[in-house]
């Protein structure tokens, strides 16, 4: 909210300057956003007035104006407004006045010139060149009331500075020059002075019937009826230029006033063209699809959940979000209906924003008006209307429904709560003090604390903590004592086996890869390319095409990644992230951690030591195994050759653990690749992060005192027969004495059968406590050999 | 015997001649071996009276200890010369860089929260994490937040689908906050509670100070007689720890449904240290997070009673303190992957 400081001022004042009042309002929780001049850097213009006007000799734009102001007599100005005529005042910028500056930071200074061969002693300004507002259409034409020859900056008040406070939502109560004024006095501990609004008396009897058929939804209607107003006039200036420092622009008088009284008092009100409604009001919830023009000619189809505000025959208004096209005041508007209502904040919130709107009514509707503030506003409305368009104010009419008015609050404080809320003891008198300053009653005092009344403006104080939040707020948050926090410094068990993240990704670090962070929404084509048997959870209101469904997998991400850097002469990239993928599965939608890696390029960094050549297979391989490695005991995890949508069929594999799939590593399927332009093939992986975080905690075993054998055996079998297979086989058939077990060669090539491979298998022996013998081991060796022969179809070479 | 002094001296002259370890042998054998020259007159002692024996032995000896001794010192000096030229052939250029992986590196968001993690490690805080699609309850009604409240317009946030979710009927969001995650650990853990909740999270915004998802560290304590005086220490504490300087804190008034009362923290500018500029927005400080002592709501909606127990809780954007920390002046290269950015951290 926009507020204007000599506006304020002119209800509070207290002995701080701009800079002060507004550190205090941030401090107060009124945060402020921002400060600007209410009018730009000008000196020397006054109030000008323009005699007389004849058409430029030379030129069809220019007119040359005979204009009075100035303290030595008539000047000459030449003008190009078209609203440039005899009889209006405008701002008058005399030979030698300076303008503001223009983005170089130098003012404008006014010149006698020559215009097509006429003289021109001054400038006749716009709203755009004063800096005082958007119009640049023409002239500014001030009222007729300004007197002419007066400094313009005095005149208008224009050294005055316009405050913009981000409010919270709950502080509706401060949506209004009352209600900042209200929480400054509170703070400076200074009067505020309101003003003197009284009671319309009534000229004429004219009413018009008003039922609430939702009461629930608004408790309290207030209507008057004023006959016979002028239309034709514009607001005083004063108003016009409140106005314009809240950010509204002049549009009628009727609008004008409405607008200055949400402003002033922070109550949203509505004028209606009496002659065009229908027997009387009702207040009532919109029927489903009914329709409704509004004021900014936007057709709508109403939702039952909103409350409209009828008369006989239609919906005429969303009640305290905007109203109808077909009811408002126009110029030839004879009487009209004012409106002042209080809504139930529950039947408001939500409901513009369903219509796509947003109001500085419903703005503050859902937020909670004042409920004893509508006869307040509606007099100060008729009395500030009638200065203006004339008119006969009938009688109020006020229909309320006293079971649906929010009931008298009263909340409970005690002491105790203080001391224990806040840290400190607060001295009683200083807790009654804050709190009745800022319009709370104190109904009671207790031995143990007190009972205080809220006011009916204050929506957000419902309980005790809300209490708090006020003596903390008022008395300073920056004065309040600040402790250590004091805890139990037990220790506790610490898990061993479980494997910190960052562990995980040290790991990955220390073998070259650069952790990413993708965003978890995916491009749905992208996702589809990798996963596409996969029905990805999508968003409602994605905010691009190409973020519109959460990710299966961390691979498009890392893939995007990689382009990225393509593009950016990389050559050599290695990524990992860790994060979520949203997954399906049986039990539901699983939203798993996991942990990727992409390679892709050389081998090694470029470096004279470097052994040529590109990632293969084997390389993320390796990492991946160095990551599964941590788990101690990595035995529990197989790789088995297998088919998954985004790799390539004859290089990936599932990673298992204890027989169960936990990820996959592999070749980006050349066709992505192909489709995505990337040169060189890609190697990716990702593994659950469950399967990796959790370790064997190392148990000792016997150190055997006594010889290690090892016999080497060179096999021969068919190509298509993972290695794996063969090194399950000879595990289970070379006995309990079998330590180790490598595969230390693997040729197929010239020399052999090329549907065969030779498989070199290096087989430890070792027995805990005694030496073994030849033929225990050549017993060992010869079942594992002819296990192998009957399984694979190996022959030794 | 008479010739000892002769062979003597012939055989130094060869010791001192020889080029190689070949040569010196040559020398060792002919003249100290056993059947070498300067031993052979050892046998023709026999021929000497047992009064001039011995001296006549010793002085052969000591001939033979003076050749020993010399053929020794070359020896020496050839060993020494062939390991210098060893040493010689073998000296590389140590300035070239080593073999092998060079190291990655952490994103700078990680580096920050594991950073922020290890802080609050330390001080007995368990790391909590929880769904990143969330259901209605966690995000908003259970924080006090209920359909319709203003302060849902607050939080732009992401709807997602129902259709692929545990409820096809329900309201899932993509977390807003991590909050939800300290709902959970209510609902789960008997107080006393102390964690940090960090995370992603989503909101539909996107400028150049927003990216639809960033990074956010909530904590929660909750215990007997938790004081707004605690929690002011706690996070001042942990500012002053993260930026490992004296940074003045202060604590704003705010709103947020989950507390009451509500506070933003601001820290003195890192930038100019308070003096104004372009990082600050000329305020002198910068905007660092939310907090609040937990509203009874909050406590009722999971099941702890707000009478027994009071408790406070705190947020951070963690890309905005890694922004801060090390200098970035653009969020948006977070999630660019940009590896030249990557590998400054
Ligand atoms: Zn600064």
């Amino acid at each position: 909210m926009k507020v204007s400081e000599s506006w304020l001022r002119e209800w509070v004042n207290p002995d701080i300057n701009t800079a002060d009042l507004m550190e205090q309002l941030t401090m107060a929780g009124l945060e402020v956003d921002g400060v600007e001049a209410a009018a730009g850097e000008f000196s020397g213009v006054l109030v000008g007035e323009i005699v007389s006007i004849e058409q430029h000799p030379d030129a069809d734009k220019l007119r040359v104006c005979q204009v009075a102001g100035h303290p030595e007599g008539m000047r000459q100005v030449v003008c190009g407004a078209p609203n440039a005529r005899a009889g209006i005042k405008i701002p008058f910028a005399t030979v030698g006045s300076l303008l503001p500056p223009d983005e170089n930071g130098k003012p404008f200074k006014i010149k006698k010139a020559k215009l097509r061969g006429v003289e021109s002693h001054g400038m006749l300004c716009a709203q755009n060149e004063l800096q005082v507002g958007e119009d640049s259409d023409g002239i500014w034409e001030l009222p007729a009331s300004v007197e002419t020859g007066a400094d313009l900056r005095e005149v208008l008040n224009l050294d005055d500075k316009l405050i913009e406070i981000d409010l919270t939502p709950n502080r509706g109560d401060c949506l209004s020059i009352k209600g900042v004024a209200r929480d400054v006095g509170v703070l400076n501990r200074v009067a505020v002075s309101e003003p003197q609004i009284d009671a319309v008396a009534a000229i004429s009897g004219e009413t018009f019937p008003v039922t609430i058929t939702a009461g629930k939804q608004c408790p309290r209607y207030v209507g008057r009826v004023i006959k016979g107003v002028n239309l034709n006039q514009t607001s005083p200036l004063w108003m016009q230029e409140k106005l314009r420092r809240a950010g509204n622009r002049s549009i009628s008088p009727v609008v004008d006033v409405t607008n200055f009284v949400l402003l002033e008092l922070g109550q949203p009100m509505h004028a209606f063209d009496l002659g065009t409604l229908k027997q009387g009001i009702n207040v009532r919830m919109a029927e489903q699809g009914e329709e409704l023009t509004l004021l900014d000619g936007q057709e709508v189809k109403l939702n039952a959940d909103t409350l409209v505000i009828a008369d006989a025959e239609r919906a005429i208004a969303m009640a305290g979000i905007m109203g109808g096209e077909a009811t408002a005041v126009s110029d030839t508007t004879q009487d009209i209906f004012l409106e002042s209502a209080f809504f139930d904040p529950i039947a408001i919130a939500g409901r513009a924003r369903n219509y796509g709107l947003h109001t500085d009514s419903s703005h503050r509707y859902e937020r909670g008006v004042d409920y004893q503030l509508q006869e307040q506003a509606i007099e100060r409305a008729t009395e500030l209307l009638m200065s203006i368009v004339g008119g006969e104010p009938g009688p109020l009419v006020l229909v309320e429904s006293a079971d649906h008015m929010p009931a008298e609050r009263s909340v409970t404080l005690r002491r105790e709560r203080i001391l224990r809320g806040l840290g400190f003891a607060m001295d009683d008198a200083e807790v009654v003090d804050i709190l009745t300053r800022l319009g709370l009653g104190l109904l009671n005092t207790r031995e143990t604390g007190w009972e205080f009344s809220v006011p009916s403006y204050r929506f957000d104080i419902s309980i005790e903590e809300d209490l708090l939040e006020e003596l903390a707020r008022v008395y300073g948050y920056n004065n309040l004592p600040t402790t250590s926090l004091v805890a139990d410094l037990a220790l506790l068990p610490r898990e061993e086996a479980k494997i910190g993240l960052p562990v995980v990704r040290r790991q990955l670090i220390a073998r070259g890869y650069q952790e990413a962070i993708a965003y978890s929404f995916v491009e749905p084509k992208l996702l589809a390319l990798f996963d596409p048997s996969a029905t990805p959870v999508k968003l409602l209101n994605p905010i691009s095409a190409d973020m519109a469904v959460m990710r299966t997998t961390l691979w498009p991400g890392l893939v995007t990644a990689l382009q990225y850097n393509l593009n950016r002469q990389q050559s050599r990239v290695r990524l990992f992230e860790t994060g979520q993928r949203f997954v399906r599965r049986a039990s539901g939608l699983a939203q798993e951690p996991v942990v990727a890696g992409l390679i892709y390029g050389e081998r090694g960094a470029e470096a004279w030591s470097s052994e040529p050549g590109k990632v293969d297979f084997y390389d993320i391989k390796g990492d991946l195994e160095s990551v599964l490695n941590l788990v101690g005991d990595d035995s529990v995890f197989t790789f088995e050759k297998a088919e998954n949508d985004a790799l390539h069929p004859g290089q990936s594999a599932a990673v298992l653990k204890n027989g169960e799939v936990v990820g996959y590593v592999g070749a980006l399927h050349p066709q992505i690749q192909q489709e995505l332009g990337i040169a060189q093939p890609v190697y990716l992986f990702e593994v659950n992060q469950a399967s990796v975080l959790l370790a064997s905690i190392p148990a000792f075993q016997e150190l055997s005192k006594f010889p290690e054998v090892r016999r080497d055996l060179a096999l021969l079998i068919d190509r298509e027969i993972p290695a794996q297979n063969l090194v399950n086989t000879a595990r289970n058939g070379a006995g309990e004495h079998l330590v180790d077990l490598k595969v230390f060669d693997v040729y197929q090539g010239e020399g052999i059968d090329p549907h065969r491979k030779s498989v070199a298998l290096g087989l430890t022996f070792q027995h805990p406590s005694r030496t073994l013998t030849e033929d225990e081991i050549n017993a060992s060796v010869d079942t594992v050999v002819k296990q192998l022969e009957t399984e694979f179809n190996a022959t030794q070479r | 015997m008479d010739n000892l002094a002769a062979l003597t001296e012939e055989a130094l002259k060869l010791v001192a001649e020889a080029q190689d370890m070949a040569a010196l042998d040559h020398v060792r054998v002919e003249y100290l071996g056993k059947k070498g020259q300067i031993t052979a007159l050892l046998k023709t002692l026999g021929k000497l009276s047992a009064e001039e024996r011995p001296a006549a032995g010793a002085e052969i000896n000591k001939a033979k200890q003076q050749v020993q001794e010399q053929i020794t010192v070359a020896k020496d000096g050839f060993e020494k010369a062939a390991i210098d030229e060893k040493l010689a052939s073998e000296t590389i250029d140590v300035t070239l860089s080593g073999r092998g992986q060079t190291n990655g590196g952490l994103h700078p968001v990680t580096r920050t929260l594991q950073r922020i993690e290890d802080i609050f490690a330390a001080a007995g805080y368990d790391v909590e994490e929880g769904p990143e699609i969330e259901d209605d309850f966690h995000n908003f009604e259970a924080l006090n937040i209920p359909a319709h409240h203003p302060a849902r317009a607050m939080h732009d946030t992401f709807y997602v689908d129902p259709a692929q979710l545990d409820d096809p009927d329900g309201t899932y969001v993509l977390r807003t906050h991590t909050s939800g995650v300290q709902v959970r650990t209510m609902e789960n853990k008997e107080p006393p509670i102390r964690i940090i909740c960090p995370g992603r999270v989503y909101r539909c915004d996107s400028d150049l100070t927003h990216t639809p998802m960033f990074h956010q560290v909530e904590g929660l304590v909750v215990d007997k007689d938790i004081s707004f005086a605690d929690l002011k220490g706690t996070v001042s504490q942990f500012l002053k720890a993260f930026f490992e300087k004296d940074v003045e804190v202060r604590f704003r008034p705010s709103y947020f449904p989950f507390t009451e009362p509500s506070a933003e923290m601001d820290i003195q500018c890192t930038n100019c240290g308070g003096e104004g500029c372009r990082v600050c927005s000329n305020t002198g400080w910068l905007e660092v997070g939310g907090c609040g002592m937990v509203h009874p709501n909050v406590f009722k909606a999971s099941g702890v009673d707000p009478e027994v127990y009071t408790g406070f809780a705190f947020g951070m954007g963690a890309d905005r303190l890694a922004m801060l920390r090390y200098g970035v002046n653009d969020l948006r290269l977070f999630f660019e992957s940009d590896l030249k950015f990557l590998r400054q951290f």
